[in-house]
């Protein structure tokens, strides 16, 4: 036990304070995490009655009479004074109710139940793939620092943070859908499949394994591979080069010189133990891409026709539905907060100076 | 530990999915199942799927096909209206009872006897419901109170209906033909309608259906709904019980596809039959290749530039003369709207009752200067246009900017969001403004009571009609708009909206520039496919596939 761990646990002997530490933690993580989410919301809320923009001409459309325009006004309060409009939403929101989408007439909630799950899907596999393919690429960049391959892994990089996505995506549809003909598009699964197949929770290709539908699975994993690699990569170039430094930091540490002084092989003290030390920030570092993407990659969804949170929140925005983009906006915050929470938690898992706590 | 297998796991399952994937190396021509149509289409503006409550282009498309109405439009002369569920219909003497008998042995697609009795409860749900459509029923004087009495079945195969003042046959036949005011399965909504206490927002404590019919279907069409996802597809299987001539597909899949080129894509690999949204690129790609084909249709939606009065050099009429020579319309439609309109220059689209084919105006610099000059505006003056940041209006903005320059007029655009422009355009704050206005039902008073009716000019008028947002104050056109409503003869009817058309032309604060087109490319082995006029007549029924 290292000493600083000794004196916490002395000072914490005394049962009251063992109790408060963990608490104050939880109170303060709390107050974060509601000040955020109102500080979201304040801005959201503000930035949607701001826009010269009538929301009532989105319930209603161009050509409701003006004795219905009038009833809108008043069943969506929009005649009461800001700041009462501000308390009751958030009164609402608090409730869970985030009020009823203009554009598709359903419960935001029910809206994002449904496109929520096809972002996560396709997220998740984008972060196996990024996190897959470019931890140890940046690994191989920062062990062979300066040499060609080095260079490679550092212009691949620079292609997926610099290419537009949206024409890497059209591009791509181009090689491997209509010239190659290895994928299958457009949308999650073929049209074989379209009205057999049911997903419970919506996330097809999971539903698909479950059900031990394999030809479904594959149908659905020819639909999705595409557009995850397409996320995988950008969130490639940005693991990798973060991988990279981490790594370049690590090997220039003491113990590893101590390591190899001890004789250990190459590949131990590499894999096991300089990569052990940074996957610690890494952590961090994949958690935040991952929430990238899960904030929903619009121009992706639009490209690949994926029902997905960022291409409802955009469609919802351009048509000032302001319901469902605050909605969107807050469960985006919440996954967010919820992400960071679990970063912070492996963090713990990880680094071994925090285990004895 | 968990957490140190993770990454690993992930390895091994990316490894194996990479191998499988690349194993999959020979390139197989996806093909659709000969059963099926597959249409790439963008369908995101769906937010129902009942009748009387969707008013969406796509929506009503696929409404049309599950839904029959008692008439509709007669697609070999649009400006008509034949029999769908009715076999024959008269008009009273005094024009204000409308008796339809309908066809024998009419069903619904579960099989339900469709009688006059299922009509008029239609009728009552979507006046009732009070959604986005009711105003079609609305304007005959059908409301709440009402709408019991004034539509009724008189026996199981007529159906009575009684409007509030003599309107022309052909404007009342014409809104009848509209997919929201079809025959929906009573015997099969009445288990699903859910109750609720009366209360100012729910006036009748009955959702009359309207929450199951937002995804399931009750109609008589030749399709039925199987499935809506929304952002996602929509599924249509052939109704066996449709009392017309049966659909010869068994299916027809809607799929959401926003991305022209990636419909394009998907139409030469033959994952879809049909691209509905190509613009001018892909088109012409489409166009060129020998094994696709293209189906074009105009529609019910016209393009203009309009003149805000309250503008006192736009007021002037040589101004607005002068203006409507100062726009390239060939250039426009050589390029800008190519393949997605033609150059027309009149309110009412190609193909309604009255519409007038005339195209005096043409790109005229020196005209326009004369005309300039005699309004004492020798040397021009500057205005501003309000322009939606979408194409093709952005385009056209910018090709008038130009060719007014020519005359002196400096046009100052203004980008903005299509609702952000559209809320400035109601208040009447602008100078001048491209919009576009589709028709509402394809009759010529959906455009001309827009056009050119303002009853009431002043600021707090209620009735916001485009006359009304450019401040053009016309009483004696409304009277003649309000006359053309009500005369029985439909060619004496034609006559008065090609009247008023001649008029708007030469006076009126509206360069009309295109009407849309829309286009269709399908795979070389669809035969059959029809665009209509408007969206709820492009029938799938007769499409077949080689």
């Amino acid at each position: 036990m290292s000493p600083t761990v000794a004196a916490a646990s002395r000072t914490g002997s005394r049962p009251a304070a063992r109790l408060w530490r963990p608490l104050l933690g939880l109170i303060r993580f709390a107050a974060v995490v509601a000040t955020t989410f109102l500080g979201l919301l304040a801005v959201t809320f503000f930035i949607g009655r701001v826009i010269p923009v009538d929301p009532v001409l989105a319930v209603l459309g161009d050509r409701a009479p003006a004795s219905a325009m009038e009833r809108v006004r008043e069943e969506m309060g929009l005649n009461l004074p800001l700041w009462q409009q501000f308390v009751l939403y958030v009164r609402q929101a608090l409730s869970g109710d985030f009020g009823t989408s203009v554009l598709t007439t359903n419960a935001v909630m029910d809206d994002i139940r449904r496109v929520f799950p096809a972002t996560i899907e396709l997220a998740t596999l984008g972060t196996l793939i990024g996190t897959g393919l470019g931890v140890p690429l940046g690994v191989l960049a920062a062990v062979k620092r300066g040499s060609l391959t080095d260079q490679i892994v550092r212009v691949i990089g620079l292609v997926g943070y610099s290419v537009p996505i949206f024409w890497l995506a059209l591009l791509s549809l181009l090689i491997f859908y209509a010239r190659l003909g290895w994928v299958a598009y457009p949308g999650r699964i073929g049209v074989a499949f379209e009205y057999s197949f049911t997903s419970t929770t919506g996330l097809y290709l999971l539903d698909a394994l479950w059900q031990g539908e394999w030809e479904v699975a594959w149908d659905v994993f020819r639909h999705i591979i595409l557009p995850a690699s397409l996320l995988g990569y950008f969130s490639l170039a940005y693991i990798s080069r973060m991988t990279r430094s981490f790594m370049l930091n690590e090997l220039g540490q003491e113990y590893i010189v101590a390591a190899r002084a001890k004789g250990l092989s190459e590949a131990r003290i590499i894999w096991c133990h300089a990569l052990r030390n940074a996957a610690v920030p890494l952590v961090t570092v994949i958690a935040l891409s991952y929430a990238n993407l899960l904030e929903g990659s619009v121009l992706t969804e639009t490209v690949f026709s994926w029902p997905g949170l960022g291409l409802y929140i955009t469609n919802s925005l351009q048509n000032a539905d302001m319901n469902a983009v605050l909605g969107g906006t807050l469960v985006i915050g919440a996954t967010f907060i919820g992400i960071n929470l679990l970063s912070d938690l492996l963090y713990r898992l990880l680094d071994p100076r925090t285990h004895a706590r | 530990m968990i957490v140190q297998r993770l990454p690993r796991l992930g390895l091994r399952t990316l490894g194996a999915a990479l191998c499988l994937a690349l194993s999959y190396g020979a390139p197989a021509l996806a093909k659709t199942p000969a059963d099926t149509l597959v249409e790439g289409f963008a369908i995101d503006d769906i937010i129902s799927m009942d009748p009387a409550e969707s008013f969406e282009l796509t929506a009503g498309e696929v409404l049309g096909n599950v839904y029959s109405s008692l008439v509709h439009l007669d697609l070999d002369d649009t400006s008509k209206v034949v029999g769908e569920l009715a076999e024959s219909w008269t008009v009273s003497d005094d024009g204000l009872t409308f008796t339809f008998k309908l066809k024998p042995r009419l069903v619904f697609a579960s099989g339900n006897p469709l009688t006059a009795d299922d009509i008029a409860w239609s009728f009552e749900r979507m006046v009732k419901l009070d959604k986005s459509p009711a105003f079609l029923l609305n304007q005959f004087g059908l409301t709440g109170e009402n709408v019991t009495q004034k539509v009724k079945a008189l026996d199981p195969s007529t159906l009575a209906i009684t409007v509030d003042q003599p309107y022309a046959p052909s404007f009342v036949l014409n809104v009848m033909a509209a997919s929201p005011i079809s025959a929906v399965d009573r015997k099969l909504v009445e288990p699903n309608i859910k109750t609720a206490p009366v209360s100012d927002t729910n006036k009748y404590g009955s959702d009359f259906g309207n929450g199951w019919l937002k995804t399931n279907s009750a109609g008589s069409g030749p399709f039925k709904l199987r499935q809506w996802r929304a952002n996602e597809a929509v599924v249509l299987d052939r109704n066996d019980k449709y009392f017309g001539p049966q659909a010869k597909l068994a299916r027809v899949v809607y799929r959401h596809m926003k991305e022209s080129a990636g419909q394009r894509l998907a139409l030469e690999a033959g994952d879809i039959d049909v691209a509905r949204n190509l613009e001018p690129g892909d088109l012409t790609a489409v166009l060129a290749n020998p094994k696709l084909a293209v189906v074009t249709k105009p529609k019910g939606t016209v393009y203009y530039i309009s003149f805000n009065q309250k503008n006192p050099n736009l007021a002037k009429p040589e101004v607005r003369e002068a203006l409507k020579y100062l726009i390239d319309y060939d250039a426009i439609g050589a390029t800008l709207i190519k393949g997605i309109g033609e150059v027309h220059q009149t309110f009412l689209p190609e193909g309604v009752l009255g519409a007038l084919d005339a195209k005096p105006y043409k790109l005229d610099v020196e005209k326009a200067k004369e005309l300039l000059a005699s309004a004492g505006l020798k040397d021009g003056f500057t205005v501003t246009i309000d322009v939606r940041n979408t194409q093709p209006v952005t385009g056209i903005a910018e090709a008038f900017q130009q060719s007014a320059a020519k005359a002196g007029v400096k046009v100052e655009i203004i980008p903005g969001d299509g609702k952000q422009t559209l809320t400035k355009y109601r208040a009447r704050n602008h100078d001048m403004y491209i919009g576009q206005w589709g028709s509402d039902y394809w009759d010529p008073n959906s455009n001309a009571e827009t056009f050119t009716a303002n009853p009431d000019n002043s600021d707090a008028g209620k009735i916001k009609t485009l006359a009304w947002r450019n401040a053009w104050d016309v009483p004696e056109l409304t009277a003649r708009t309000r006359a053309a409503l009500l005369e029985k003869d439909a060619d004496k009817r034609a006559d008065l909206y090609r009247e008023l058309q001649k008029d708007v032309l030469e006076t009126g604060p509206y360069a009309l520039i295109f009407q849309q087109t829309e286009v269709a490319g399908i795979g070389g082995n669809v035969e059959g496919l029809r665009l209509g006029p408007t969206f709820d007549t492009n029938y799938v029924g007769p499409v077949s596939k080689k």
